[in-house]
């Protein structure tokens, strides 16, 4: 093994071994590794676009009344932000670039169980995007309906709703594919030895995450399908005006798009349980309850869409049980918490960048699953119901929780892929201002929704004024990190020091294999002898 | 690690019934609304329902059943080594897709003749529960008959296949994951039809 260690940086591993370069190399490539690079270029493309829509709209609402923007602007960005960072970003994310990347090394398996269709989900996912973005620029315009696609509006608005929803489907498709490849994999390919109580938590939860994957979009995708139907061929199940009930729409959506946000958050907390027990130097604490944890979030989460309906009219039984089982969620997230939190007690706890996002993940997590419980109580709900209250507690969790742990696993994983690495400090200086400017953006929407803000609206009373201004300048902070961490990755990852062997001492198999891993990833078939955290067996210093 | 692995049968099946969950789930969500505007319009549904044709849906329940005989034989046949048999099959299992799109078309036309389909001036006069009747057996049955279709392409795909030698008795699990997907088809029709057609 130490002789292929020493194979040089950026040189060696599947950037080369398979003598294939260029282009078709990559989009029309089987390789587990160039999938998942493939998937984590494009959603980090589309981050960058979601983002700077974020900003915009931080700009527009900097000042009471028309700050950039027209009120239809305003409308499109918010609903092209939405769309973008769920659809694009948010939910192929973690899974599909580093679930792909990483997954397949960490049981000891050669590729996915299905290669070719594994390039099918990310040419699906190619082909939506492309559809999504045609929709903004092409008839009516883009959408203006928020992504949530509510009818009736989505039904009547003269903006390219239909082509936007299309695109949506096909991403769907993508989606699902990427699941079944995955929990196929998860049972058919484990390395010998590698039992389901040795199978890295990270596994755990894309395992979690492929069967919500599987089991809750196709409910999306019929759902757009009739949003379609109403507008193409107006059959007016929707529509109350012939016999339709719009709120039939919303449970429909929200029977996806409330597991989707297990979908987004699972795999961030399998990377951030890979990442601290690497960083406190010991093995984790509690790993049956964690990957446990995984399942019951995927199955309670499952049951809890009408959390999201409370001020829609549903009858108040259903509140009252939909409010006790969003509360039963709270209990195997705070599972993971907790063990995360003794993970770290006395740990040998060494802070960098990836322990760093990773220990943000559990603060900022925290803060959004809290505020979740004030939503999921539908007391409480009925008052900051559609406030920017919602919107910080949803950035709290997502760009808090995901986003970190999204940058957290670059962070982790991507110098043993590319061979080389970034520098530390600047990597502290974008962690820092990240953090710093994420808590003065949402936090203040916290408080501003708390005080009566609504979201959505275009303009505020002058009350509201200042914490507005507070929230705006968060943004840039927050901007500036962004754009500090990106740009150090870029050249640490192309140009940088090289990256060699194990430096974190990671106990789980793809810090086994060579840097960067070759194309069929380990030289012979791997027989696995320790648990993922069992950094005595597995010899790590 | 360069060597050929061999082929997992087990694991592609798998993959195949994860994909047939799905497809249940899909069309379970026009089911839902199926139950929940049944519970509002209990009168308005039977009313409608009888305006169906059940010669027509009874028709087409025997073809796809037959059909699904011959697919389920033909994955017999092939396991037996007896291509020639399997690729007859097949034809049958196809040839049953035909006359069953082709009865379904027959059944269309004939209510569209009569002004029933979606957003028609006649519904839009009547009650809201037709309205919403006919707008569900138009979509249910269109994303079921688009179902057809994609079952048709494919059987034809893996047809071609065994005709041209890479499936045959050693290797046919794709030929199985087609006859799976069909068999699919088959049993959301056999909702689809009581459903819409016998217990209005």
């Amino acid at each position: 093994m130490s002789s292929v260690q020493t194979t040089t940086a950026a040189a060696g591993g599947f950037w080369r071994d398979s003598g294939k370069t260029g282009i078709g190399s990559w989009i029309f490539s089987t390789d587990h590794k160039r999938i998942g690079l493939l998937y984590l270029y494009s959603v980090l493309g589309f981050f960058l676009v979601g983002a700077t829509l974020g900003l915009l709209l931080r700009l527009e609402l900097m000042t009471p009344g028309r700050t950039i923007m027209g009120a239809t602007t305003y409308n499109a960005l918010f609903t092209v932000h939405g769309v973008v960072m769920i659809f694009l970003f948010i939910i192929p994310g973690i899974p599909a670039s580093f679930g792909n990347l990483v997954m397949p090394i960490q049981i000891g398996a050669r590729d996915v169980a299905f290669p070719r269709l594994n390039l099918l989900s990310w040419w699906l996912y190619a082909i939506g995007a492309l559809v999504v973005l045609t929709a903004l620029f092409t008839g009516g315009g883009a959408p203006d309906t928020g992504w949530t696609f509510y009818v009736p509006f989505s039904a009547r608005t003269g903006t390219n709703v239909s082509v936007a929803v299309f695109g949506v489907f096909i991403l769907g498709f993508s989606s699902i594919l990427t699941g079944i490849n995955f929990v196929t994999t998860i049972h058919r390919l484990r390395a010998e030895g590698m039992n389901w109580g040795r199978l890295p938590l990270f596994v755990w939860s894309l395992y979690a995450t492929a069967w919500v994957q599987i089991l809750a979009t196709p409910i999306i995708a019929i759902t757009l399908v009739l949003v379609i139907a109403e507008r193409v061929l107006g059959t007016g199940l929707f529509d109350p005006g012939r016999g339709g009930d719009p709120i039939m729409f919303q449970h429909l959506f929200w029977i996806y798009s409330h597991p989707a946000v297990y979908i987004m958050i699972l795999p961030a907390m399998g990377v951030v349980s890979e990442i601290i027990p690497v960083f406190s130097r010991k093995p984790i604490f509690g790993y049956k309850m964690i990957a446990f944890s995984s399942i019951a979030i995927a199955a309670a989460g499952s049951l809890v869409w009408g959390h999201h309906m409370y001020t829609s009219g549903m009858s108040d039984t259903a509140v009252m049980v939909f409010s006790f089982l969003t509360f039963i969620v709270a209990i195997p997230s705070a599972i993971k918490v907790f063990n995360w939190v003794s993970t770290l007690y006395r740990g040998s706890i060494s802070l960098e960048a990836p322990m760093l996002f990773a220990l943000s993940f559990v603060l900022l997590f925290s803060i959004g699953g809290l505020s979740g419980l004030i939503l999921g109580a539908a007391a409480t709900d009925v008052h900051v119901h559609d406030t920017h209250f919602v919107v910080g507690h949803f950035h709290y969790v997502m760009f808090g929780g995901t986003g970190f742990a999204f940058f957290g696993a670059a962070h982790y994983w991507l110098p043993k892929f590319y061979g080389r690495r970034y520098k530390e400090k600047p990597a502290l200086i974008g962690w820092a201002l990240m953090f710093v400017g994420f808590n003065v953006t949402y936090f203040t929407m916290q408080v501003l929704g708390i005080r009566g803000m609504p979201r959505r609206y275009y303009d505020y009373l002058p009350e509201f004024a200042p914490l507005n201004m507070v929230a705006t300048v968060g943004s840039w902070i927050l901007a500036a990190g962004l754009i500090i961490m990106i740009v150090n990755l870029w050249r640490g990852l192309f140009w940088g020091e090289p990256f060699q062997g194990n430096p974190w001492g990671g106990a789980t198999l793809e810090w086994s294999v060579p840097t960067p891993p070759p194309t069929e990833n380990f030289e012979e078939e791997p027989v696995v002898s320790h648990g993922p955290y069992d950094f005595k067996g597995a010899g790590v210093p | 690690m360069s060597h050929e692995e061999p082929k997992d049968e087990v694991g592609a099946k798998l993959g195949m019934w994860l994909f047939l969950f799905t497809e249940l789930l899909l069309f379970g969500g026009l089911f839902i609304l199926y139950a929940v505007y049944l519970a509002r319009y209990p009168h308005e549904f039977a009313t409608a329902g009888h305006e169906l044709n059940v010669a027509f849906g009874a028709g087409n329940t025997v073809v796809l059943l037959t059909s699904s005989l011959f697919a389920a034989m033909a994955v017999t046949a092939i396991k037996r080594g007896e291509r020639g048999r399997a690729l007859a099959l097949l034809g049958g299992t196809l040839g049953c897709a035909m006359i069953f799109l082709a009865i379904k078309y027959l059944e269309w036309s004939a209510k569209i003749g009569h002004g029933i389909y979606p957003g028609s001036p006649k519904l839009a006069a009547g009650p809201p529960g037709e309205s919403v009747f006919f707008g569900l057996y138009y979509l249910t049955t269109g994303l079921h008959g688009i179902h057809v279709l994609i079952g048709g392409v494919l059987l034809s795909w893996i047809g071609a296949r065994v005709k041209g030698g890479s499936i045959h008795a050693g290797d046919n699990v794709a030929l199985e994951n087609g006859t799976l997907y069909w068999h699919l088809v088959d049993l959301v029709w056999i909702f689809i039809f009581p459903l819409y057609y016998l217990i209005l």
